[in-house]
């Protein structure tokens, strides 16, 4: 146990761990900036409750570091279980924030289940993937689907949390491409996709809410509404724009505090970085997020086995999946997706799932060598 | 080797379009921050802050014995800041103020101000609609009472064409850098004292500027900036003396114009008829405006200075002063009148059929008799008459302040020559003599050229402003012989028994003054007899007490028929209001 040990220490993944903390910092920070009360009023508890959550996150990552991931596959049917579970019963008692149904409420903290969900989601698949070492066939993919991604997808939808669900379906693509697809399935899957997707996007479009749609028309014409959504990207461009080079300076910010950025803590607070350290600080947090990023890829690639490869691979997807969508909508270049910032958007929940990710992360790369012992 | 499996032979092409990816948001980030972010900063930084305007109180107008023309009265305006509205709104906001669902729309989407500028929807507000929307307003987010400042006029339309009134800018004003502290919805001076002297008397706008946050909220007062009061202003107008002749005018066309002969301070302007400039306070109506622009008397046309008349036999004064200082005739120089003069075979009458006999100058300045002009109308030559008229001020611009002004016309033969293409005749020079023909003036040259003659051949710029240094325009060397023989006429028109301007004798005064009844067209008949557009134009010039002048002025009645009937009462109005009230209750 202690060679172990001493290995893990000497393997360790200290650069995801350090960027991962460095990034939340920054984010307590923002959020500590952007919800200051103007004039004099008590500061609002976010920075402090994120701050809580860090601690608790960086525990997670501690206890998802201390193990073999090799036991997550083995347990992996139960964990889906139980995460399918939860989204049933936040289904059925859960409370509702925000016009959807998507928090637990465990005495004083609300929890959301969908963001562990989507970790236990790309164990599930990994797992399932790793079994057997061939190609995908049209078989295994339609099984898959349908055991593994059907359920979870609709009952996200239903909450309704259009992004995650989105992330989901996106997820199992990208996994199922970098696995690989036999080339007769894949040509079968592609061309059915392709023939029902105007059916399946009318499907979805008539089963969004209101304020979901409105977010698609406004990205398509951002005029249509100024007061709606469309003033969510108007503002939020506004925000980075008048950062300039160098930035408003650290808690100078106005956008934020004078509440004309919507949800600046949460999904806008790259905006609200972006206005007070400028295209400098701004380019240097987006480095932070591509060395995660290509690490991760990297991480993958010297896996020791299937399991931890498409593992790392699937997490890192997950990671530049939310990264790209959030900063494109929050720089306009895609529509207003309610997806938050990995570790920099205020939320425990998600930002523990994001430390066990990150976890996962470094202990597949700490034990990326076979045992020689 | 198991490192070489499908899925690691995926990550150098996931790395690539990664790589691609986040080239694609670092440019993203340049364009906003560092190609349009001065556009955002500036954006950013009118996001937070609403205006408020406070209107600057304007200068208060006097007349010289320091009677406030005007006043500023406070007035209520319902307004709304676009930024808290929405289109769902706009009905109910309709429905509130009582306005077209349209119209309210078009105001509010016209405006291209910062969206926390209120916009004025409706104004101004009675009591009732005050408390009625104070009670409504939290129906309507944006919604907000607005105090401005309006001009009262406390005369009405007295003295409306000096004074003028004030309008919204034009779009040429708006954009004149000179302008450029006056709030949108101010009003300026467009039109007389108002307009020329809009600088003085507007005073500059404050404003209280708020910090708002997105909700609308006023987090906090950001600046304020206290109004700066207009600067007053006193006129040299004589206030009591304008209401006087305007009461005197009512129901007339005409003009008048009074001044003090050793200054060229202007104590009375009336043009008539005139406009109530109070209409104007709150933007006038289209209809309104219509009315003035299509009233066939033209109310809005400043006759004392746009308007060209012939003078008739006021002009005559300018003849016979020409005709001394010439030495073409003297004090008993006659000429027999026998009521006509036969010129080629032209008969040239005198206004009375049986003619006056034998005339001296100051019989003919008296009675006004024609032929005795006509003849000496003959001695002098049209362009020595020119160079008379000219000295006193006649057919050019007196420098009167505002109004466009005319220039009138003195013929000359060379005039006639380059215009008219033909060679002066000396029958022109008869009827040009006595004011008729080509000779044409304004009312204000008038009563300039009378002011002229009162202080002993001194011209003075008129001036509407009182205390300023009296402007000395030229000086006239006439002998003291022509100005007392001349002087003596005019006062004999007054106060002589066949004297024509007996209807403006005063018994306390020496008042001289001079008839003139200017022929619209040539028909020898009685002009009571005649449609009224048709009918002679009345003048009366005069000025008093004729030892030390302190008034000379100018009546000129459109249409009015005689000279001594229709214009003489109106001078004797006016000298006796001004000369002949308390003198605690004017200053001269």
């Amino acid at each position: 146990m202690l060679r172990i040990n001493r290995r893990i220490w000497r393997n360790f993944d200290w650069i995801t761990l350090l960027i991962v903390i460095l990034i939340s910092v920054i984010g307590i920070l923002t959020i500590y900036s952007t919800t200051r009360q103007p004039y004099g009023a008590p500061q609002a508890p976010f920075y402090l409750k994120q701050l809580l959550w860090l601690g608790i996150g960086l525990a997670g990552l501690i206890v998802m570091v201390s193990f073999d991931y090799i036991w997550l596959s083995r347990f992996s049917i139960p964990l889906y279980v139980v995460g399918l579970a939860l989204l049933i019963i936040v289904m059925m008692i859960g409370k509702t924030g925000m016009g959807a149904q998507r928090w637990i409420s465990l005495g004083p903290v609300s929890f959301q289940p969908s963001e562990l969900f989507k970790l236990i989601f790309i164990v599930m698949l990994a797992n399932s993937l790793s079994i057997s070492q061939d190609l995908i066939g049209l078989k295994s993919f339609l099984r898959i689907s349908l055991f593994i991604v059907v359920l979870p997808f609709l009952l996200i939808l239903k909450q309704p949390d259009l992004g995650t669900a989105l992330v989901l379906m996106a997820l199992f693509f990208l996994i199922m491409f970098a696995r690989g697809i036999q080339r007769k399935a894949l040509i079968i899957i592609l061309s059915v996709s392709i023939v029902s997707l105007p059916f399946l996007g009318s499907i979805v479009w008539s089963g969004l809410k209101e304020y979901q749609k409105n977010r698609v028309i406004a990205f398509v014409d951002a005029d249509v509404d100024p007061s709606g959504i469309g003033y969510h990207i108007k503002q939020s461009k506004i925000a980075i724009g008048s950062g300039e080079f160098i930035g408003k300076g650290f808690l100078k910010g106005t956008q934020g505090p004078f509440r004309f950025l919507p949800e600046k803590h949460t999904d806008f607070i790259f905006s609200a970085f972006a206005e007070e350290w400028g295209f400098l600080g701004s380019a240097l947090l987006l480095s932070l997020y591509f060395i995660f990023m290509l690490r991760g890829l990297d991480t993958s690639r010297k896996a020791k086995d299937d399991f931890g490869k498409i593992l790392a691979l699937g997490i890192t997807f997950m990671f530049s999946l939310y990264f790209f969508i959030n900063i494109g909508m929050t720089l306009g270049i895609m529509p207003v997706v309610g997806i938050p910032m990995p570790f920099m958007s205020y939320g425990g929940t998600a930002l523990l799932s994001n430390f066990i990710a990150a976890g996962i992360l470094i202990n597949i790369r700490t034990r990326r060598f076979s045992l020689f012992y | 080797m198991k490192n070489d499996t499908t899925v690691s032979a995926k990550v150098i092409p996931v790395s690539i379009i990664m790589i691609a990816g986040f080239v694609i948001i670092l440019l993203r980030l340049w364009q906003l921050q560092v190609v349009q972010g001065s556009e955002y900063r500036k954006t950013a930084e009118s996001n937070r802050l609403r205006v408020i305007g406070i209107p600057a109180p304007r200068g208060i107008i006097y007349d010289r014995n320091g009677l406030p023309l005007v006043k500023d009265t406070p007035f209520f305006i319902a307004s709304v800041i676009p930024a808290e509205i929405s289109n769902k709104h706009f009905p109910l906001l309709a429905e509130i103020l009582d306005m077209p669902v349209d119209e309210v729309h078009k105001k509010v989407t016209e405006s291209h101000h910062n969206p926390e500028i209120p916009i004025r929807l409706k104004e101004p507000l009675n009591f009732e609609e005050v408390s009625f929307l104070e009670a409504r307003r939290s129906d309507v987010p944006g919604l907000i009472i607005e105090v401005d400042l309006g001009r009262k006029y406390l005369y009405g339309q007295t003295a409306s064409h000096l004074i003028g009134y004030l309008g919204k800018l034009s779009p040429q004003q708006a954009a004149d850098p000179a302008n450029h502290d006056v709030p949108p919805t101010a009003f300026i001076g467009q039109w007389g004292v108002e307009k020329l002297f809009d600088k003085r008397l507007r005073g500059i706008a404050g404003k209280k500027v708020y910090e708002v946050d997105a909700l609308g909220r006023e987090i906090r007062l950001f600046q304020e900036q206290q109004p700066i009061e207009g600067k007053d202003l006193t006129l040299s107008v004589d206030i009591a003396l304008q209401q006087e002749v305007e009461k005197a005018f009512e129901g007339k066309t005409g003009a008048f114009v009074a001044l003090k002969p050793d200054t060229g301070e202007i104590l009375g302007l009336v043009s008539s008829p005139s406009f109530d400039p109070n209409k104007f306070t709150h933007g006038i109506t289209y209809e309104a405006w219509q009315s003035l622009m299509q009233d066939r008397k033209f109310p809005m046309l400043n006759r004392t200075t746009q308007s060209v008349f012939p003078p008739g036999s006021i002009f005559k004064i300018i003849t016979a002063v020409a005709a001394l200082e010439e030495g073409v005739i003297n004090e008993e120089t006659t000429v027999t009148c026998s009521g006509s003069i036969k010129y080629g075979n032209r008969k040239f009458r005198c206004w009375k059929r049986g003619g006056h006999g034998r005339v001296s100058v100051h019989r003919a300045l008296v009675e006004s008799c024609d032929v005795f002009f006509y003849e000496i109308g003959k001695r002098l030559g049209i362009d020595t008459i020119h160079a008379y008229a000219s000295k006193f001020g006649l057919g050019s611009r007196t420098g009167f302040p505002f109004g466009n002004e005319k220039e009138g016309l003195i013929p000359t033969t060379t005039w006639k020559l380059e215009t008219k293409k033909t060679k002066w005749f000396l029958g022109e020079t008869f009827i040009n003599a006595i004011g008729q023909g080509y000779v044409s003036i304004t009312p204000i040259q008038a009563a300039f050229m009378t002011g002229i003659f009162a202080s002993g051949g001194t011209s003075f710029t008129p001036q509407i402003l009182i205390g300023g240094d009296p402007e000395k325009i030229n000086r006239i060397d006439l002998s003291p012989e022509t100005i007392r023989i001349v002087s003596d006429g005019l006062m004999g028109v007054v106060h002589e028994k066949r004297g024509t301007g007996k209807a403006a004798r005063l018994d306390d005064l020496t008042i001289a003054g001079k008839t003139g009844t200017a022929q619209v067209v040539s028909i020898r008949k009685d002009s009571k007899d005649l449609p009224e557009h048709i009918r002679d134009h009345a003048w009366f010039v005069a000025y008093a007490p004729v030892e030390k002048p302190e008034i000379a002025l100018a009546v000129f009645v459109e249409h009015g028929g005689h000279g001594g009937t229709a214009a003489a009462p109106i001078a004797k109005r006016a000298i006796e209001s001004y000369l002949l009230r308390n003198d605690h209750e004017r200053k001269q």
